[in-house]
């Protein structure tokens, strides 16, 4: 059998650069002067609609990697969920700068103050300890089971983003968009439920990712 | 030595506190030295600067306005570029992006044009836009523009005040609230197919309100008739309210008895109020309101603008609201 491209040496620098893609951009367009009649919108809204996508990536991993009996596409994993956290960063600071002015305590004021707010920032905290424990030693420090414990957490950020989405979108109305993010979340994460369900019926303990990596 | 400590005389714009003869007086001597008068060899020079006060696409056709006499109808803030002002607005009737209504408001045909005035009038006539644009004469008035979203424009309008509309088809003692309704044709407007908002879009305004000399019926900006994604053939300016109070396209303007319900209370009532007077002192549930981002003004690194309560209005309008409470009624 002819080796998959997904092994390919060169596909790890090709996918790191591809998701570095949107942030050359949005950095170029901004100093160009790219970005429309209100930059600074323009980036904060970018970068957050880049994390969802780069999330929805990530969760899409395992179950297309299942899916298409493509092993090697676990490979891709961890550096998507990076850039996820990445992008949330850069979310983040885009509107601690040019909404709040870095003003640590009128940020501090306003994160509480807004619920759409506080998910979103919840989001990123929770981020932290997957971003902070995502290199091997650290597997092997904690231990797969309980490093595997630890990064369910991002189902439970996959939800706080899109209720962040929602709420912020809610203000507007507008619920297209926020609709096909929500579904696509939905279907990744219904998808691992009723294989759990489907595993525990046939006897089998749960799937081990952290091994399988 | 304390040199800027408020004394309770800090005025928040300039053109408040200089007598209007000698800031008038500059635009005037430009406009004269334009035309020759002041010698050829400066003409150029001048012409160059008085253009850049209103610089316009010359894509439309023009449309002129005199000098509005009105307090307060004419901001010395620059105005925002014509390119910004056109391609970056809310009009969810082209979609719900700031870009949309740009890109997809071409299907709108602004000719011919009707719109009917009726309800509470002894006079309710359904007027032709050729007609309405004769009613009375076209005044330039420079607005600035907040948006609920927290950004502002300041957009040179040409139009005249709705009040002389209004006395025209003589209200009735029962007219207390006036409604504005937009278009709402499918074929017309694209993004009437998402359920965003309950069409057609409707607005409304206490009588009071609409009768105040700053409540402009608009039908131009920067010298020429409305580009469609900026509302055309006519639309509102409330300068004091926030920006979606002022209706676009607008097809009927109806008198009632009791306040209007509108589209954006019926989307959002816990958000959107019914008054929605530009207010830096009542949040937005998922913003504050206290400071705004001048469009193509701020840097992209400069701390916001501080949101001035009427939006700089209140020596013109803040009677209207003499003893309601704000906060209730936002």
């Amino acid at each position: 059998m002819a080796r998959s491209p997904l092994l390919h040496p060169a596909a790890k620098p090709l996918l790191f650069a591809a998701c570095l893609l949107p942030c050359v951009w949005l950095f170029y367009a901004a100093a160009a002067d790219q970005l429309g009649a209100n930059p600074a919108e323009a980036l904060i809204r970018s970068s957050g609609d880049w994390t969802l996508r780069l999330l929805c990536l990530t969760l899409a991993v395992t179950p297309l990697r299942v899916l298409a009996n493509q092993p090697a596409l676990a490979r891709f994993r961890r550096m998507l969920g990076l850039f996820t956290f990445f992008y949330a960063t850069l979310h983040f600071l885009a509107y601690a700068w040019l909404d709040m002015g870095f003003d640590a305590a009128v940020i501090a004021r306003d994160i509480p103050k807004r619920p759409f707010a506080l998910v979103g920032f919840l989001a990123l905290l929770l981020m932290l300890p997957l971003a902070a424990t995502s290199f091997n030693r650290a597997i092997r420090a904690l231990g797969a089971a309980r490093w595997q414990a630890l990064h369910r957490a991002v189902y439970a950020i996959a939800v706080l983003a899109i209720l962040h989405f929602f709420w912020m979108r809610a203000g507007k109305h507008d619920f297209a968009e926020v609709a096909v993010y929500a579904a696509i979340v939905a279907a990744l994460l219904a998808w691992r439920a009723l294989r759990l369900k489907r595993l525990r019926q046939a006897g089998q303990p749960a799937p081990a990712r952290a091994a399988a990596r | 030595m304390q040199y800027l400590k408020d004394r309770g005389f800090v005025h928040p714009h300039a053109s408040e506190i200089t007598p209007r003869s000698v800031y008038e007086g500059r635009r005037a001597l430009l406009r004269q030295m334009a035309a020759g008068a002041a010698g050829v060899a400066l003409a150029g020079w001048a012409a160059r600067d008085a253009l850049a006060q209103v610089q316009r696409s010359a894509k439309l056709m023009a449309l002129a306005g005199s000098r509005s006499a009105v307090a307060g109808a004419l901001t010395i803030e620059k105005p925002t570029a014509y390119a910004d002002a056109t391609s970056y607005n809310n009009f969810y009737e082209f979609g719900t992006s700031k870009s949309d209504p740009a890109a997809t408001a071409g299907s709108l045909k602004p000719r011919p044009w009707t719109v009917a005035v009726e309800g509470e009038v002894r006079k309710p006539k359904v007027f032709d836009l050729d007609e309405l644009l004769g009613i009375a004469p076209m005044e330039d008035r420079s607005y600035r523009l907040r948006c609920v979203e927290g950004w502002s424009m300041v957009i040179p309008w040409v139009g005249w005040s709705l009040a002389e509309l209004i006395r025209r088809v003589e209200p009735t003692g029962n007219a207390k609230y006036v409604e504005f309704v937009s278009l709402a044709d499918r074929a017309q407007m694209p993004g009437l197919r998402s359920g965003v908002l309950d069409w057609p879009y409707v607005e409304g305004l206490r009588l009071d309100e609409a009768m105040h000399p700053l409540t402009l019926l608009a039908f131009g900006l920067y010298g020429e008739v409305l580009p469609n994604q900026n509302g055309a053939p006519l639309r509102l300016v409330v300068p004091w309210k926030y920006g979606f109070k002022s209706a676009k396209s607008i097809v009927k303007i109806r008198f009632v008895e009791r306040e209007p319900r509108t589209a954006w209370v019926k989307a959002a009532a816990q958000e959107y109020g019914f008054y929605s007077n530009v207010n830096p002192n009542v949040d937005h549930p998922r913003w504050s309101q206290a400071t705004e981002r001048r469009i193509g003004e701020d840097g992209l690194f400069q701390k916001k603008r501080p949101t001035l309560m009427f939006n700089g209005y209140g020596p013109q309008v803040g009677q209207l609201y003499a003893g309601m409470d704000l906060k209730k009624y936002f």
